[in-house]
């Protein structure tokens, strides 16, 4: 990394274990459990994610000398509605059957709290460079996990990775079918999503104990 | 009728929690006691009963497809719906302002209890989610936009009252330490969302089904298979009954 010096690395690489917004700081729950039924979804909604966050915490990194406090939730709401305005317009331009699957997770990307956290925290204290890359780290740190969540849900549910059936026909009974192996439903269902999350935090915490929260 | 229907559809079969997982967040911060879960859910219920309807207004006389036709013909045209979230989360900012300036005017009390949640609320995914739905759900009158806007805030109050509860008994329990505190919650809330699942099959109405059952592709082919197998079986037991006959 001899382009970024090491507290600038810090940004990207913190929120992607130790600092994750998701697993770590409670940020973002909603539009992670909601869409991750499957691979494509989840990534495609990390993508957006990674956008609006970037340039949005450059935007109000930019502002943050002249936006009175007072109203300050405001500014910011309105930063990432227009920034969603147009992630939502591409999407229906390029991926229109995709954003009838997000339905209205796209437009809540605005109230994504890491949005929101990140700016407040972070933003409006910071400069641009470093505000972009805290953006795009969390970003990346929430999309991980999102693609974590989509790929076993996905893959354990309907036995496919981005539509394509990875363990063999279910129907003919080939591949991992044939000995007798079946799709398990509950992966499918949206309650399943929280049970995964809830493994992968149960894992995270086990394998770095400082983690652990005092009862 | 179809209010009551709408109504314990939003809070049971369609919960804001568990069905569409919005105000996750604020669902997870704010749930470690009854007492200020109470305060949060019940700010939750305002300010969702005040901003679906006043929501429902703009989109029907603003934002959707000809929406302007009142203004003229030659408004007849426009499409706005492009603008609504910048409309809708406006609105939501403000009103949440607005609300409370006036509780802290004339209810001093109730501004105690609600006071620190309020500006909380215009980040809670459910508000915003609440006017999504409505409008994409095409709801057809304002009073079921402002029943809407009320049984689903019940249906968030009772899932955070509920997770608050157990949240407190569970300190007693013995759970394994890396799952303390957040994953168990997740856990939790998982199995009571399937319990949730359960109240899908309370009403029968003429309603949309739920989304999540349809079925995958290679559900469906099995279901062909086996329709043509019965076909099949059926043509056979005709032949056989055939040869009897002769």
């Amino acid at each position: 990394m001899a382009l970024l010096s090491k507290k600038d690395a810090n940004l990207i690489l913190d929120p992607l274990a130790d600092n994750n917004p998701i697993t770590i700081q409670v940020l973002g729950i909603c539009s992670a459990l909601a869409i991750t039924a499957e691979l494509k979804a989840s990534v495609v909604m990390a993508i957006s994610v990674i956008f609006v966050m970037g340039i949005g915490n450059v935007v109000i990194s930019l502002m943050r000398n002249i936006i009175p406090s007072k109203i300050r939730i405001i500014v910011q709401l309105v930063v990432i509605a227009a920034l969603v305005i147009v992630v939502d317009q591409v999407l229906k331009a390029y991926a229109y059957d995709l954003s009838k699957t997000l339905s209205v997770f796209v437009g809540l990307i605005i109230t994504n709290c890491i949005i929101m956290g990140r700016f407040e925290a972070f933003a409006l204290g910071n400069g641009i460079w470093r505000s972009f890359l805290d953006g795009i780290g969390n970003a990346l740190g929430y999309g991980v996990i999102l693609i974590i969540v989509g790929f076993f849900r996905e893959l354990l549910g309907s036995g496919t990775l981005f539509g394509i059936p990875v363990l063999g026909d279910p129907i003919a009974k080939t591949g991992l079918y044939s000995i007798g192996y079946e799709n398990n439903g509950f992966m499918i269902i949206p309650p399943a999503a929280l049970i995964v999350v809830g493994v992968i935090i149960w894992v995270q915490r086990s394998r770095n104990r400082a983690l652990i929260e005092e009862a | 009728m179809e209010h009551i229907e709408l109504f314990f559809k939003s809070i049971f079969i369609d919960n804001m929690v568990f069905a569409v997982f919005l105000g996750m967040c604020s669902y997870l911060a704010v749930s470690k006691k009854v007492s200020t879960a109470v305060g949060l859910g019940a700010a939750v219920i305002f300010v969702l009963g005040v901003t679906v309807p006043l929501n429902w207004l703009l989109d029907q006389y603003l934002l959707r497809d000809g929406a302007l036709a009142w203004l003229g013909p030659e408004y007849a045209d426009y499409n706005l719906s492009f603008l609504s979230f910048i409309l809708f989360i406006a609105t939501i900012a403000t009103m949440v302002q607005l609300v409370e300036i006036v509780v802290e005017k004339f209810s001093p009390a109730l501004y105690n209890s609600l006071g620190i949640f309020l500006p909380l609320i215009a980040v809670n995914c459910a508000i915003l989610g609440g006017s999504l739905f409505m409008q994409a759900r095409e709801i057809p009158s304002l009073g079921l936009a402002l029943n809407y806007g009320i049984s689903s805030g019940i249906g968030w109050f009772l899932a955070i009252l509920a997770i608050a509860a157990i949240r407190e008994k569970i300190r007693y329990s013995n759970v394994p330490a890396p799952l303390r505190g957040l994953g168990i919650t997740f856990i939790i809330t998982g199995l009571m969302g399937i319990g949730f699942q359960s109240f899908g099959g309370m009403l029968t109405g003429d309603n949309e089904p739920p989304e999540e059952t349809t079925p995958t592709t290679a559900e469906k082919a099995i279901e062909e298979k086996e329709i043509k197998k019965e076909i099949e079986e059926d043509e056979k037991a005709v032949s056989y009954n055939d040869v009897i006959n002769e």
